[in-house]
């Protein structure tokens, strides 16, 4: 399987480096909102949970605009028909997007987090704070990347995908966005950051496990006829 | 003795919705034959071609490819067939190479052989040029590339030399023509070239088979009168 995983995986960074579509609209809608957020909330620093909920709000959305565009190109080329007619494990190919979508996220997040930074935070974090951040942002992408990948290929069936995505995945994906924000409330804490809190972290843990899981179990349903 | 069917349909039926694009379907192919597939359009050919591809599942009735029952053994006959469709299966913003590369890696074909296509049909000096920049007969000689890559047993073509200019039509000939044993089913519009290539005829009409019989008994009037 990881031949396919291989191959389906540079296909899909092949394709997004030749015509840009999916990063630069997740990397503009983020920096378009976070201005907006900037202008909006009339302060010039945020912290605490106003802070999280800002950036995640921001990036959920973000994400939203990713999934949409997930399947597109093997929907509407044909790419998703060659796939199956190959001798490859169908798991191959939601691990490849999973991944891709990973790679979209963390690419717009090396913009949107120093542009929250700038925009909305206070002092700069330090290295330790940033680590931690970066933690808890590879765990909530993971659950983003899952859900996502599961409500794109479902979408992808119908005309009103675009409407689609968002309605299933953002219901989902509110137990990442409760776990995220709780966990990274207290790296914007106004009076300098404290611990995560492991609580939150292992229920971000728990929604990846349990949410691949289901990816795993539900995922040939729904590329196949 | 007669060789084993390598495809067997027995009152194969599949809808979309309400609407019944085969409908009770029966055929038995023997490997290595052709069986060319006449009708007009929405007869059921390339529903027919994608239930026999394992795209899409059966609705009623039996279907059993190179042996295997479809749709619960289809993964064992993926890897096996190749399909031409009418959507070339490519990606625009690829080059044909990195096109051919990817499905290469996906049936675990070695690359040279991807390389190997690609002179044969007359691809390789533009083979680092995107998909999307090609006219519509080099895709398909393209398409035929990722058809074949495989050396698939089974060939599932529709309607395979449309866009192709002679010249073109004759470089992919070896590819997609009959022999090295393997079995086609071929749709057509042309009566007169379909029944040259075909050992069996079937003649489809709203999903029905309305002529099923050896190509070299049927009169291509009689192919003409399915489209009247």
């Amino acid at each position: 399987m990881s031949r396919a995983v291989g191959a389906l995986l540079r296909k899909e960074l092949q394709l997004e480096l030749r015509a840009p579509q999916i990063v630069p609209a997740m990397a503009l809608f983020s920096v378009s909102t976070l201005v907006v957020f900037h202008f909006a909330l009339q302060r010039g620093q945020v912290a605490g949970d106003l802070a999280a909920g800002v950036l995640w709000v921001t990036l959920l959305f973000a994400a939203m605009l990713g999934t949409s565009r997930l399947f597109v190109a093997d929907h509407e080329e044909g790419g998703l028909d060659a796939f199956l007619l190959a001798p490859v494990d169908r798991t191959a190919l939601l691990v490849a997007k999973v991944a891709a979508l990973l790679a979209f996220l963390a690419a717009v997040e090396l913009v949107a987090v120093p542009a929250f930074a700038i925009l909305l935070l206070g002092p700069a974090p330090s290295a330790g704070e940033l680590a931690r951040l970066v933690a808890v942002l590879a765990l909530a992408d993971a659950g983003i990347a899952v859900t996502g990948t599961l409500v794109g290929a479902l979408a992808v069936q119908t005309r009103a995908r675009d409407l689609l995505v968002p309605l299933l995945a953002l219901p989902l994906l509110i137990p990442v966005v409760i776990g995220a924000a709780k966990a990274t409330t207290p790296l914007f804490a106004e009076a300098g950051a404290g611990s995560l809190p492991l609580r939150w972290v292992a229920i971000l843990a728990l929604y990846d496990l349990l949410f691949g899981l289901l990816a795993y179990a539900l995922f040939d349903f729904l590329v196949e006829d | 003795m007669a060789a084993a069917p390598a495809i067997e349909l027995d009152g194969l039926t599949r809808r979309y919705g309400e609407r019944v694009a085969l409908d009770g379907v029966t055929v038995s192919v023997p490997a290595g034959a052709t069986l060319v597939v006449f009708g007009p359009n929405g007869a059921g050919k390339s529903t027919l071609l994608r239930v026999l591809a394992t795209l899409l599942r059966p609705h009623a009735g039996a279907a059993r490819v190179l042996g295997r029952a479809l749709p619960g053994e289809g993964w064992a006959v993926r890897g096996h067939l190749g399909l031409l469709a009418h959507e070339p299966l490519l990606y625009g913003d690829l080059t044909a190479r990195e096109n051919l590369r990817f499905h290469a890696r996906l049936h675990g074909v070695a690359r040279g052989r991807a390389e190997a296509l690609l002179e044969h049909v007359g691809l390789a000096a533009r083979a680092d040029e995107r998909v999307h920049t090609f006219s519509r007969g080099m895709v398909q000689r393209l398409a035929v590339c990722r058809a074949v890559l495989h050396e698939p047993e089974l060939l599932l073509l529709d309607e395979p030399r449309a866009h192709l200019d002679p010249a073109a039509a004759a470089l992919v000939e070896p590819l997609i023509g009959a022999g090295d044993g393997r079995t086609r089913v071929v749709t057509s519009h042309d009566p007169s070239g379909g029944l040259a290539e075909a050992d069996l005829a079937l003649g489809l009409r709203a999903g029905r088979a309305e002529l099923l019989r050896r190509a070299a008994d049927v009169d291509p009037a009689e192919i003409g009168r399915l489209y009247r």
